[in-house]
């Protein structure tokens, strides 16, 4: 009996440059955006992806290809990818949009990443998308969806837990809902969105930051991927939120109800 | 996560024992016993400023210009490389002139904002007007910049050279010779352990960085500088390093208020005759204002807070119009720098290595400048490692001919022009006969005079300070948002965050042998690596809160800018045995490590003298890009 092909996985890891979690956002004075001179990073849902990736091949060892992170961005979203690349991952692509460009939807970003799938068919396919759940600039939290829809793949999101069956091409994926865990199981290929719960994400210690700088980034630009980042959304007006005001105190619960009544709450008989 | 780690119930246990999977025990990590990533280089430089920076560009002129190969490698503890950096400021292009001399044909440098003009306010509680200043403070040519921008930007031309810049990586430690005699290197943090010490799933042990030359460019009171001169005696036979606390903010004012290119100095008010301050305006590009304050550290009151001051500044009638109107408050930061001048510079060298910038403390204390003589000292040193390292011999790297060179430079003489300045504030006439001296010192005698006033009684910093039943506490007015805020509030806009389970990097801690032998400490197993002798128990930590408390009325709770240090109320802390637990008459000492923004105040003003700056994970600390 001849033995079944042994199915390596070909890991891709989207990332997203964005403004660092910690630092305190401003408006502009345009109110048509936030100040964008502030320290950036790579998402923390796309750490906890490319970290998800790196434990993946440190757990099924020899069966996972490769790993290649991907990102749209201005030049400087290169740091991005080597950081991805100091944690583990083989190789990465940037797609270099111009400093000036606005900042790709949801639905672009998933149309491109479809091209590089579509590309990436000559060298070996890709099996497993892992991506962040959201970016923490815009909380969209849409690409992942989109990307399955579009390449008609599996898609399990918000996971916290991920355990891979190569062989079987399943994976057993626990999701993180509003009403608690929920357990399914999918068939690659499949698209997978991070949640927190999902792991730590290491550190790049220097030495791996090192090897980094030789790993390969390859350079792309929307047009040879044949895909239009014209944003289709116009925002019309960013504010912060309101100040916040004192609430009040009543003294009784005829008081109460009377307040109620006045902000238009109408009892239900029950 | 954690559970693991608490004592469990008897019940709980025999249930876990039942468990397949084993009960993973966290491990102390031990210093001596740890296998360390090491890589050789050249030169190693500790800090991506000024001085750093300019060192690193140096070095890598000279391999084109001579063409033998050197590898340069520069550390730096903040996220990105302008991070930690916080200045007034305005610049004097003569180091950048010398090192960059065709920085005006790049069309990316960010010294956009000549100075248009200058001026000396002095401020009375209602009022201000003009007085004459020093001809150092009215000299033209100058650009008033962000000095953190600048600073990104010559890393930039730094990593196109092929210097190799890592940010997010502290120097933690220098790596000593056998003989403990000379400097072989620096090694960087642990990443990974917990708050007790203990080794996460995420630990990464410290690497080291094998120099011929180390450079240490960690600013003001930097952490390895202070070890460097501690172990090799730089400071013998000169005046100890005496500082200032400079406190800023940046805002976007009102278009109407915005004077581009103007330099305002002020002296007097919010500080009283003793204490010596002032502050300044200096307006920005882009519609912007820097604003902030200067006050020395050996100030005698420890009621003083100099944050507090500062919001109160603002609300000098001067202020408050300048603030008016459509305006934002968009950084805050704070930082220690060097006033000792001349008299301060220690021994700049040492076997292996040098230091450069502000780690030595070359601050032309009258102008408040520092950044040309910081990146003037990175060129000499530079120059000097170079030449050293073409010998062949295998030895620690002699810098003398960098001291030597300084001496010789445009550096010593800038410094000696103005030697006598800072200390002739230091008299019981206070800010009157610093001012009668300068006036006539500077505009007058240029500093030709046969006399340095030297600080002989080597009083430090913090043995200046009064005891609290010696002072009056000091009423700050209440805080008028948002012209001026609470101290948490303008700690969030220096975008400081460190991950929050990791050892304290502020130890309460007292060296057991005060400067004297190089001690070891951990086993026989010799890496390179020796450490002193030092206790962090709970006795240092009691007596810390028993004469900070008792004497100095919590002097660090009152002084931090970031509002790290809290004396709280804790019944249990006197006979507590822990020593985080540990305290005095009722009181414990809370550190919030997680606030500090690197400023090293601490370090500098405790009386007690027992705060060791150390680094945290790299990485962390403030996020500065506009001060």
């Amino acid at each position: 009996m001849r033995p079944s092909a042994v199915r390596l996985l070909n890991i891709l890891v989207p990332v997203k440059r964005t403004v660092d979690y910690a630092v305190k956002i401003r408006v502009n004075p345009d109110q048509k955006g936030v100040d964008l001179n502030v320290k950036h990073s790579m998402n923390p849902f796309d750490e906890i992806a490319v970290e998800e990736a790196v434990r993946l091949r440190e757990k099924l060892k020899g069966e996972v290809k490769s790993i290649k992170v991907v990102t749209i961005g201005p030049p400087k979203a290169s740091e991005t990818l080597r950081t991805a690349l100091a944690m583990g991952a083989d190789s990465a692509i940037h797609i270099e949009v111009p400093d000036s460009a606005p900042a790709p939807e949801p639905l672009s970003v998933a149309k491109a990443l479809r091209a590089v799938i579509q590309k990436e068919k000559d060298n070996g396919g890709v099996d497993l998308v892992i991506m962040g759940k959201q970016a923490i600039d815009d909380d969209a939290g849409q690409t992942g969806q989109m990307l399955a829809g579009l390449m008609d793949w599996a898609q399990a999101t918000f996971a916290s837990k991920l355990v891979v069956d190569p062989k079987a091409k399943v994976a057993d994926v626990t999701r993180e809902i509003d009403g608690g865990l929920e357990e399914i199981k999918c068939r690659l290929p499949l698209v997978l969105t991070t949640d927190l719960r999902l792991n730590e994400p290491r550190y790049a210690s220097l030495p791996n930051i090192m090897k980094a700088k030789k790993k390969p980034i390859q350079k792309l630009t929307p047009a040879d991927l044949e895909v239009d980042l014209t944003p289709r959304l116009e925002t019309l007006k960013v504010t912060e939120p309101p100040k916040r005001v004192g609430g009040g105190k009543v003294e009784s619960v005829d008081e109460l109800i009377t307040k109620l009544k006045e902000a238009g709450i109408t009892p239900v008989k029950s | 996560m954690l559970p693991r780690c608490r004592p469990r119930p008897a019940v709980t246990r025999l249930l876990r024992s039942l468990h397949s999977t084993p009960i993973c025990r966290r491990e102390l990590f031990d210093p001596s016993n740890v296998e360390r990533a090491s890589d050789d280089v050249d030169v190693c430089i500790v800090g991506a400023g000024p001085a750093g920076l300019s060192a690193a560009i140096r070095l890598k002129q000279l391999e084109q210009e001579k063409g033998r190969e050197i590898r340069v490698v520069v550390l730096e503890k903040g996220a990105e490389v302008g991070s930690h950096i916080l200045s007034g400021a305005v610049l004097e292009p003569r180091g950048l002139d010398e090192l960059l001399p065709d920085w005006k044909s790049r069309d990316d440098h960010p010294l956009t904002q000549p100075t248009t003009s200058t001026s000396m306010r002095f401020f009375t509680e209602k009022y201000d007007f003009r007085i004459p200043q020093p001809p150092q403070m009215a000299k033209m040519g100058t650009y008033v910049i962000s000095l953190s921008r600048v600073t990104a930007w010559l890393g930039a031309i730094a990593e196109e050279m092929g210097v190799e810049v890592y940010p997010g990586f502290a120097g933690a430690g220098l790596v000593y010779g056998q003989d403990g005699r000379s400097v072989l290197g620096v090694r960087t943090n642990e990443v990974g352990l917990d708050r007790q010490g203990r080794m996460k799933d995420s630990f990464e042990p410290g690497m080291e960085f094998r120099a011929r030359v180390t450079l240490l460019a960690e600013g003001a009171h930097g952490s390895l500088s202070k070890e460097a001169i501690r172990r090799f005696k730089l400071r013998d036979g000169r005046d100890p390093q005496t500082y200032g606390l400079g406190l800023k903010e940046v805002w976007r004012v009102d278009p109407s208020k915005h004077q581009p290119g103007k330099v305002v100095h002020t002296m007097g008010w919010p500080l009283d005759f003793h204490t010596y301050g002032g502050g300044w305006v200096y307006h920005m590009d882009e519609g912007l204002v820097t604003l902030g304050f200067v006050v020395g550290l050996d100030y005698a009151n420890p009621y003083l807070s100099p944050y507090r001051e500062l919001q109160r500044m603002k609300h000098h009638p001067y202020f408050r119009n300048l603030l008016s109107g459509d305006s934002s408050r968009i950084a805050y930061g704070a930082r220690v720098l060097n006033e000792g001048g001349l008299q301060s510079v220690p021994k700049l060298h040492f076997p292996g290595g040098a230091l450069i910038g502000c780690s030595a403390g070359f601050l032309n204390v009258a102008k408040i400048k520092g950044t040309h003589n910081a990146m003037k000292t990175g060129m000499l040193a530079a120059e000097a490692a170079y030449d050293a390292l073409d010998s062949s011999d295998d030895g620690p790297v002699d810098l003398s001919t960098y001291e030597e060179s300084f001496k010789k430079s445009w550096v010593y003489d800038d410094l000696y022009e103005v030697r006598n300045v800072r200390p002739s504030f230091n008299t019981g006439l206070g800010l009157w006969g610093g001012v009668a001296y300068s006036g006539i010192d500077t505009l007058l005698l240029k500093g030709r005079t046969p006399w340095t006033f030297r600080n002989t009684q080597g009083k430090s910093d913090a043995a200046h300070t009064k005891r609290a039943s010696e002072c009056k506490p000091i009423e700050y007015p209440p805080f008028e948002a948002p012209l001026s805020t609470d101290i948490l509030t303008s700690v969030t806009l220096t975008g400081t965050n460190h991950a929050e389970d990791q050892p304290v990097h502020l130890r309460v801690r007292r060296y057991l042998t005060p400067g004297e032998d190089v001690g070891r400490e951990g086993s026989e197993r010799e890496k390179g690596l020796r450490t002193e002798k030092w206790t962090e128990d709970v006795e240092v930590r009691r007596a810390h809160v028993k004469t900070n408390v008792g004497e100095y009325a919590g002097l660090l709770g009152r002084g931090c800018p970031a509002q790290v240090y809290e004396y709280v109320d804790d019944e249990g802390a006197d006979t507590a045995t822990e020593p985080e637990k540990a305290g005095w008459q009722g009181k414990r000492l809370v550190i919030n490590s997680q606030n500090c923004i690197h400023c090293k105040f601490c370090d500098v003003k405790v009386p007690t003298q027992d705060i060791t700056w150390t680094v945290p994970e790299g990485g962390g600390g403030p996020k500065y890009t506009i001060t």
